[in-house]
């Protein structure tokens, strides 16, 4: 029949015009390329929320502008927990490659309490504002920096809801080639963060106590 | 306990969306109870709901479409009704009635018809063509698909509890903030549109991924048939864009519910981050949604002039180029609102230059037919039409992108006339094209032909005397949206254009008596072969319906029009007697996840919609359990045996061979 | 989909991969990331607070320190390298970059000129009053 009529001149080798194309991909590769995709669209949403926060950052309605408000050292607290937390979620990563459990359930660990701190760290810095009078619906410019933090804070915490579920199921159900990939997309959503959070400290902390 | 939610949402004063909410019930009652009594549920459950073949997956998109273009079109007839009638008086529909039409028919049309229409034969078609056995996510896939459901369900719930939006299918701020919307009808927009904007943003993720990484061996870039590159493109946007709509609903939802200040009139918020926003979405959306429609023009015109696609390089450049520039005229759709002189030049320069590649593809397309012998058969017939249409439309837009025109055509009829022009003559009309030549290949028999034809000269000519007078009378100065009008000179266009929604409804009847007949007469109409048009691409290289596993051997490409090539191979060699070597295939597993998924965002959604704040959470522990438990089972695939795959290949087979004998 | 028939590629890589490497050398590239970065944000931090430098230039500094930052992000722990096997990869990553800075620019400028033209929504509503 005429489609299995193979080809006898087929070359097999790299994917462009004339060579041939060996086929689909592995499925790590198709999965780990597919949250690639999501991450970006990610990327995208988070562009629009910096959008609004740089058109709307000098409309304080007379309220608090952000050298008022903002604590750098906290930030720089917040900025630390989550670099060192993608320094331990890269550990995860390898130790996961190498099947050592004891090792990737200790660097999950410490990446889920570095992100914990984070969170911690930021919810006191909302609540403050809260009761200093400075909540989101004080002025546009609160609104878009609440949204724009909050949003990666968001992030954050499902990414804590994620890691949890990965640590039980690596217990349940050991390196299985499915979970091997969830770990990959866990450790790209994780680092994809911190790129984020380093926009957000630039435009959002140190442009803003500068104003 | 229950929020917003009282007795007084249901709409017992209005006799319209009262009768209209209790006839769909009783039809929907009737339908359940025929499933259940004929005993027909396990087999539903099995085969369709928990389905996460592609196939059946796009058939269920489609379905969606058709269905919820039969509402949407409801509202369209009513509105021309009004407006037939609405000279120097009330109509027979009250002001905040004809408002939440207006919004709901945009809102289906684009959200509920066209995106799934397209998405839908996307699903179907592109697995195919690429040669491989699925996408590159089934699960997610279906839901994708469900979510949309969840999306249109909620639009269509409003109907009989509470309202919808009155803001137009775009809410725009501030009369969509909740000092001037004080309803649920916003709500009902908002939270909609995110449940199935997740699914759609899904669905563009597992399609993008589909095209890059799962192609079948020797099918590179440049061996894609045409659809498959429409197909990356579209998805590629839809993966940039829709975030940019979640966001900026996102972003509306707080200031609604939580006192946020984006778009209010207060505390320096901004309603035109708004419109800048909510455009930098919908004009890639258009592109999204005729971008598939494109690629299905090429595939049947090809197919049917009997000659390979003219300049396909040509083709998938203007195609990747419409990709990009549609991200960079987004500010044409508000010239009016206060931008400076150099800003809307330079918009309108962009809007201008984007019409360059599209009518490149006017041109192959063109050359594709010249000199080949041309059949016209209905989906060729569809392509034609839109060829005419299309072109008409494109050089309306191509008017309205110069600023100084547009100052004077903003918002009047001649822009509605304008988008109808390219969005009926040209994704519409794709749609049906692409559903016509598909449909084959989905159900393994062929739609009658003659009622094809009929509906299609139906919509042709009902749609020409349904918009041309709208084109005349937004010149006269009607604008859009009007509920009633006091001059007499406008009367005799739109009573036209009322002529011209009722001739569109007798294509539609075609069209439903064309699937009836089609279904009955499934006998004579069946494809045996597979191959029923004498196709070009890969997805006319298998049976007529597609078995599971779509191909028993993965086919092996060697240049474009894969199939076609294969066929002239056979016929100067003769048939390939060899036995193929058939191997095990593992299939995804059948999983309820998305049907789950969905069931759970829907309570969610209407929770959210009517302030019920315990349901709200219930629905989302649950969406989350729902995912746990699916990440938790240990066999998401099965083996068909190399003998079953062998079994059906061959009854294939021995088809296509006695077709091969016979034409020879 | 992932049947024998079909042989997976050899050629590519997943986003996040590194492919082949020691342990030791991973965990090295890790290590150099975090450095980087931490160099990166102590500067950042540092200029923003500082009155060494001539004022005007901070903004600028920043932006620049944290795209830098990103870039460090994306190599050393996405792993995301311009490679012929990272082609797929990269092209997105682009597409987004694109899209961003077009909604990014694209909003400052026309919201900037809307600004420059309109009158703020409040004074507006005052004058319906």
């Amino acid at each position: 029949m005429a489609i299995a009529h193979a080809d006898p001149h087929h070359v097999h080798g790299l994917d462009f015009a004339g060579a041939g194309h060996a086929g689909p991909a592995s499925k790590r590769i198709v999965t780990g390329y597919g949250f690639w995709i999501f991450l970006l669209s990610d990327i995208v949403m988070f562009s629009c929320f910096f959008a609004a926060y740089a058109v709307l950052s000098g409309q304080t309605a007379d309220g608090p502008k952000g050298s008022e408000l903002f604590d750098l050292r906290s930030v720089a607290a917040e900025t630390g927990c989550l670099l060192l937390s993608s320094f331990t979620c890269g550990l995860a990563s390898i130790a996961a490659d190498e099947r050592e459990t004891t090792l990737f359930q200790l660097a999950m660990a410490l990446t889920c309490a570095l992100g914990l701190a984070f969170l911690s760290i930021e919810l006191r810095e909302f609540a403050s504002l809260v009761a200093r009078g400075a909540g989101p619906s004080r002025s546009a410019f609160l609104t878009a920096f609440f949204t724009l933090v909050g949003c990666h804070g968001l992030h954050v915490s499902a990414g804590v809801l994620w890691l949890l579920t990965m640590m039980a199921q690596v217990t349940a159900k050991g390196f299985r080639a499915d979970i091997q990939r969830r770990i990959l997309c866990f450790a790209l959503f994780w680092h994809a963060l911190d790129i984020i959070w380093v926009a957000v400290f630039s435009v959002v902390y140190l442009l803003g106590a500068g104003q | 306990m229950f929020g917003k939610l009282s007795w007084s949402a249901i709409p017992i004063d209005q006799p319209i969306p009262l009768v209209t909410g209790a006839v769909v019930l009783v039809v929907i009652a009737a339908v359940l109870l025929w499933v259940v009594v004929r005993g027909h549920l396990p087999y539903l459950w099995r085969e369709w709901i928990t389905s996460v073949d592609h196939k059946r997956i796009g058939v269920m998109y489609t379905l969606l479409a058709c269905v919820m273009l039969l509402r949407g079109f409801a509202d369209a007839l009513m509105m021309r009704g009004q407006q037939a009638v609405a000279l120097h008086s009330q109509g027979y529909l009250p002001p905040e009635h004809y408002n939440q039409i207006f919004s709901a028919h945009g809102t289906i049309m684009i959200f509920f018809v066209g995106m799934p229409f397209v998405i839908g034969l996307m699903n179907l078609v592109v697995p195919l063509q690429l040669g491989v056995r699925d996408v590159a996510f089934p699960t997610l896939n279906s839901v994708g698909f469900w979510l949309t459901a969840t999306g249109a369900l909620l639009v269509n719930i409003s109907l009989v509890v509470g309202e919808f939006a009155r803001t137009g299918w775009l809410p725009y701020p501030p009369l969509s903030e909740m000092t001037y919307s004080p309803g649920v009808g916003v709500d009902y927009y908002l939270w909609s549109l995110q449940i199935s904007g997740v699914g759609t943003l899904v669905a563009g993720i597992n399609l993008v991924t589909t095209v890059l990484k799962l192609r079948t061996r020797g099918m590179t870039y440049l061996r894609m048939p045409m659809f498959c590159w429409t197909t990356l493109a579209s998805n590629l946007l839809i993966v940039a864009a829709f975030p940019i709509l979640t966001a900026t609903l996102a972003m509306l939802i707080l200031d609604r519910y939580l006192g946020f200040h984006f778009f209010t009139n207060e505390a320096g918020g901004n309603v035109m981050m708004f419109m800048n926003l909510i455009w930098a979405w919908g004009h890639p959306e258009v592109y999204i949604l005729v971008l598939p429609a494109f690629g299905i023009f090429s595939e049947v015109v090809s197919t049917f002039s009997g000659k390979p696609l003219f300049g396909y390089r040509s083709m998938v450049l203007a195609t990747m180029a419409i990709c990009v520039i549609s991200f960079m005229v987004w500010l044409h759709h508000f010239f009016t609102m206060g931008a400076g002189p150099n800003v809307n030049a330079i918009f309108g320069i962009a809007s201008m230059i984007i019409a360059v590649p599209t009518g490149v593809k006017i041109y192959n397309w063109l050359f594709t037919m010249y000199m080949g012998r041309v059949r016209f058969a209905t989906p060729m017939l569809w392509s034609i039409g839109f060829m005419v249409t299309f072109l008409i439309g494109g050089l309306t837009g191509v008017l309205v992108a110069v600023p100084p025109a547009d100052f004077l055509l903003h918002n009047s009829l001649f822009l509605v006339a304008h988008f109808h022009n390219v969005i009926i003559g040209g994704v519409l009309f794709g749609a049906f094209a692409g559903y016509t030549y598909w449909f084959p290949k989905a159900f393994g028999f062929r739609l009658h032909e003659g009622l094809g034809k009929a509906a299609f000269w139906c919509w042709l000519i009902g749609f020409y005397v349904a918009f041309m007078p709208l084109y005349a009378v937004g010149l006269l100065g009607m604008t859009r949206r009007m509920q009633h009008y006091d001059v007499p000179e406008w009367r005799p266009w739109l009573l036209v254009a009322s002529l011209g929604a009722i001739i569109i409804l007798i294509g539609i009847v075609c069209q439903i008596a064309q699937l009836v007949v089609s279904i009955r007469n499934r006998a004579e109409l069946r494809d045996r072969t597979g191959d029923p048009w004498d196709g070009r691409s890969l997805e006319w290289a298998t049976a007529s319906p597609p078995p599971v596993f779509n191909f028993a051997i993965a086919p092996d490409v060697s240049g474009e029009d894969a199939y076609w090539a294969m066929k002239q191979r056979a016929r100067q060699q003769g048939m390939d007697d060899a036995r193929p070597d058939y191997r095990d295939i593992e299939m995804p597993r059948n999983s309820p996840t998305g049907f789950i998924c969905a069931f759970f965002a829907t309570i969610m959604g209407f929770a959210l919609i009517w302030h019920i704040w315990w349901m709200v959470a219930a629905g989302a522990i649950g969406a989350f359990a729902t995912f746990v438990v699916f990440a938790w089972r240990d066999h998401d695939e099965y083996v068909i045996a190399a003998a079953d795959v062998a079994r059906i290949d061959q009854a294939n087979t021995a088809e296509r061979r006695a077709l091969m004998s016979g034409a020879a | 989909m992932s049947d024998q028939s079909f042989e997976p590629h050899a050629t590519e890589f997943a986003p996040g991969d590194e492919g082949e490497g020691q342990v030791r050398t991973r965990i090295l590239g890790y290590v150099v990331g975090l450095g980087l970065a931490v160099v990166l944000t102590v500067t950042s931090f540092f200029i923003a607070g500082t009155d060494l430098v001539w004022q005007p230039s901070i903004p600028v500094a920043i932006i620049v320190l944290a795209i830098a930052q990103m870039g460090v992000h994306l190599v050393f722990f996405l792993h995301i390298t311009t490679g012929p096997d990272n082609t797929n990869n990269v092209m997105a990553l682009a597409f987004g970059v694109l899209i961003v800075v077009l909604v990014i620019g694209g909003s400052l400028w026309i919201m900037a000129n809307l600004n420059q033209n309109m009158m703020p929504m409040d004074q507006i509503m005052q004058m319906q009053r």
